[in-house]
């Protein structure tokens, strides 16, 4: 089994961001940045079903220099080396042009298998995965919560994730790429042996000329409107936990 | 000419249907809805109670089940013979799993998830979360038509959707399709085994998202659920974690909840957590972060720190 993961690198979570000058992307130059979520549990699944199926595990990325930190991070946790296609102009490019990308630089790796997260925490597409497999000829499956890889190695069942506690099994036939929901296993973190590992891993390093049309253009990234009409209680912890609870029993009745 | 994709199961119409027609509908031009399935034409005249042109029912037996394969064949058969300016979709997990390769298919890129369109410049542009919903931004298809976008659930309301005068027309679109192609092979939707607590009952509930960082703080909120006689629920990131089992999951993959209290701690708010508890009588949110979109739906909001906020409650609660 040769499974590629496709990583994003995207602002931490909790990052203050404002709006950039530009107006059409945030200012995140002096930001802090941390693996996509979805993609550790991609890689994990990656790295559990070479330990059932053997083979090898090859992360894909696609961006600035600054996403090397995301690559060394998944290649400490136990992938076995990686393409890094560098862009600067791919930090806050379309799912197209990433997809465009990425298979541009996967295409003669012969992958069994292709993961990616759902969904980024970012750009919030949703999309790559689909894109990437529709530009590289293979079936696909979204939203997916279990994998099982037929014995003889020909073919897959997956657990698809459907709407409100529904799910369904779908068999396909390899190679196929699978775009993974959070949830699917439990993350393991990196070791002091693995980051030391790591060190001597290989990052193959494709530079990319020309970012393919985008499809679409952010005109203007703004702050939602608040439409509200929540009632903020201010004052000390204490103060505020007794207002809100008056409220909730005087007003709201419902305690 | 806006062609909407209607989504039916078993010929169960899916609702959100209406609410992309209700966005169809406000973009000064006329809007066709296509219904794909093997069975389709009591769907087909269901979507004909619309103000719509016409209705395509789009019939072929490699259509059931929903396989991406058989919808992107089949799809981009309709839109080219059709020629729309653009075509829409509710942002479901169906279209999740097949528009975007649709588009990719026809040399286009889907806009996904949009709350909104409007005319900006005498261009027609749409309006997309971003980073979780803490920023919006007004995006402009490039390129030849047809351009592809979907509208998140609850965006436009279904009762929007304008009704004809008559019956629109319902017309046959041949398409052909290779079942040998499909490579996905579909098995029967199930529910996992029955749940253990069902939160749907509960008059309560205090649910905690990834503000509380540890599995070992969770007796804090365990604490508070307790003084309000309420269940103990969650976000999808705690579930994922392990920390409380997946039948307390409140949102789009889990459990769909209207209590008369939803006390929310140290969730952000995201879409796919607020469809499953917005309809909550009364909802109080604690958030350190003021700008947390979580505040959009909340009554009452105390902006803090949930290690002090909570104690404080329990404390408030207590104390009488
Ligand atoms: C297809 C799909 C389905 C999904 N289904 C669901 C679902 O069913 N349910 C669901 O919940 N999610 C679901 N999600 C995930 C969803 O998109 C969000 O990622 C998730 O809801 C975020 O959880 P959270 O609010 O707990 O975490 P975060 O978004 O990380 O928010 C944590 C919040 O805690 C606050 N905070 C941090 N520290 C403190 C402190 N000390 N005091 C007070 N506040 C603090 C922060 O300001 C932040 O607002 C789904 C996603 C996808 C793509
Ligand atoms: N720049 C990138 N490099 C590598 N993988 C990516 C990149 N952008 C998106 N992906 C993958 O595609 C998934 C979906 O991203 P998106 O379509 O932006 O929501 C992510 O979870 C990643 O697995």
């Amino acid at each position: 089994m040769k499974t590629a993961v496709c990583i994003k690198q995207v602002v931490t979570r909790d990052w203050p961001l404002r709006p950039a000058e530009s107006a059409t992307w945030v200012r995140d130059d002096d930001a802090s940045f941390e693996m996509n979520e979805p993609d550790a549990y991609a890689l994990e699944e990656a790295l559990r079903l070479k330990e059932r199926h053997g083979g090898e595990v090859v992360v894909c990325s696609a961006g600035p220099a600054r996403i090397s930190q995301v690559i060394r991070e998944a290649l400490a946790r136990g992938a076995d080396r990686a393409i890094h296609v560098e862009s600067d102009a791919l930090s806050a490019a379309g799912a197209d042009a990433v997809a465009a990308a990425l298979a541009a630089a996967m295409q003669d790796e012969s992958f069994d298998l292709v993961l990616t997260g759902l969904q980024s925490d970012d750009q919030g597409f949703g999309q790559t995965g689909v894109v990437l497999a529709e530009r590289l000829g293979l079936p696909h499956a979204t939203i997916i919560m279990e994998v099982d890889i037929a014995a003889d190695g020909a073919g897959l069942r997956v657990k698809r994730e459907l709407e409100s506690g529904w799910f369904q099994w779908v068999a396909m036939p390899l190679p196929a790429l699978l775009t993974i929901q959070s949830g699917i296993n439990q993350l393991r973190y990196a070791t002091l042996r693995g980051i030391m590992a790591a060190k001597r891993k290989e990052i193959r390093t494709v530079p990319l000329d020309g970012v393919a049309s985008q499809g679409q253009r952010i005109l203007e990234l703004y702050v939602p409107e608040k439409t509200s009409a929540t009632r903020f209680i201010d004052g000390s912890a204490p103060e505020a936990a007794r207002e809100l609870v008056r409220l909730l029993r005087e007003e709201a009745r419902v305690l | 000419m806006t062609l909407v994709i209607a989504e039916q199961r078993g010929g169960v119409l899916n609702p959100a249907t209406w609410e992309t027609l209700a966005a169809a509908q406000q973009m000064n031009a006329p809007v066709t809805a296509a219904v794909v399935g093997a069975r389709v034409q009591d769907t087909a005249a269901e979507l004909a109670a619309a103000d719509v042109a016409e209705v395509l029912a789009v019939e072929h037996e490699a259509l059931e089940p929903y396989t991406p394969d058989g919808f992107v064949a089949a799809l981009a058969q309709v839109v080219e013979a059709t020629g729309p300016e653009r075509v829409l979709f509710p942002h479901t997990y169906q279209t999740r799993d097949h528009a975007p390769a649709l588009a990719a298919r026809l040399g286009r890129v889907l806009i996904p998830d949009c709350i909104g369109s409007k005319d900006r410049d005498g261009q027609r542009v749409f309006v997309r979360p971003m980073f979780q919903g803490k920023f919006v931004a007004d995006v402009l298809p490039e390129g030849p038509a047809p351009h592809f976008a979907s509208f998140q659930i609850g965006a436009y309301r279904a009762d929007a959707c304008v009704r004809g005068a008559a019956a629109a027309t319902v017309r046959e679109v041949a398409v052909q399709l290779d079942a040998a192609a499909i490579r996905q092979r579909p098995e029967a939707p199930f529910k996992e085994a029955k749940q253990a607590v069902d939160l749907t009952q509960a008059e309560r509930i205090v649910a905690v998202g990834r503000g509380i960082k540890g599995q070992e703080h969770l007796p804090l909120a365990q604490e508070l659920a307790k003084v309000l006689d309420a269940e103990l629920a969650a976000s999808r990131p705690i579930c994922d974690s392990g920390w409380l089992p997946m039948d307390r999951q409140i949102g789009s993959s889990g459990q769909t909840v209207a209590p008369k209290l939803y006390l929310a701690v140290g969730i952000s708010g995201a879409i796919q957590h607020l469809v499953g508890m917005k309809g909550a009588r009364t909802i109080v949110a604690v958030n350190k972060d003021a700008d947390a979109p979580i505040f959009e739906v909340a009554d009452y909001g105390i902006v803090g720190d949930l290690f002090e906020v909570v104690p404080a409650i329990v404390a408030a609660l207590d104390g009488d």
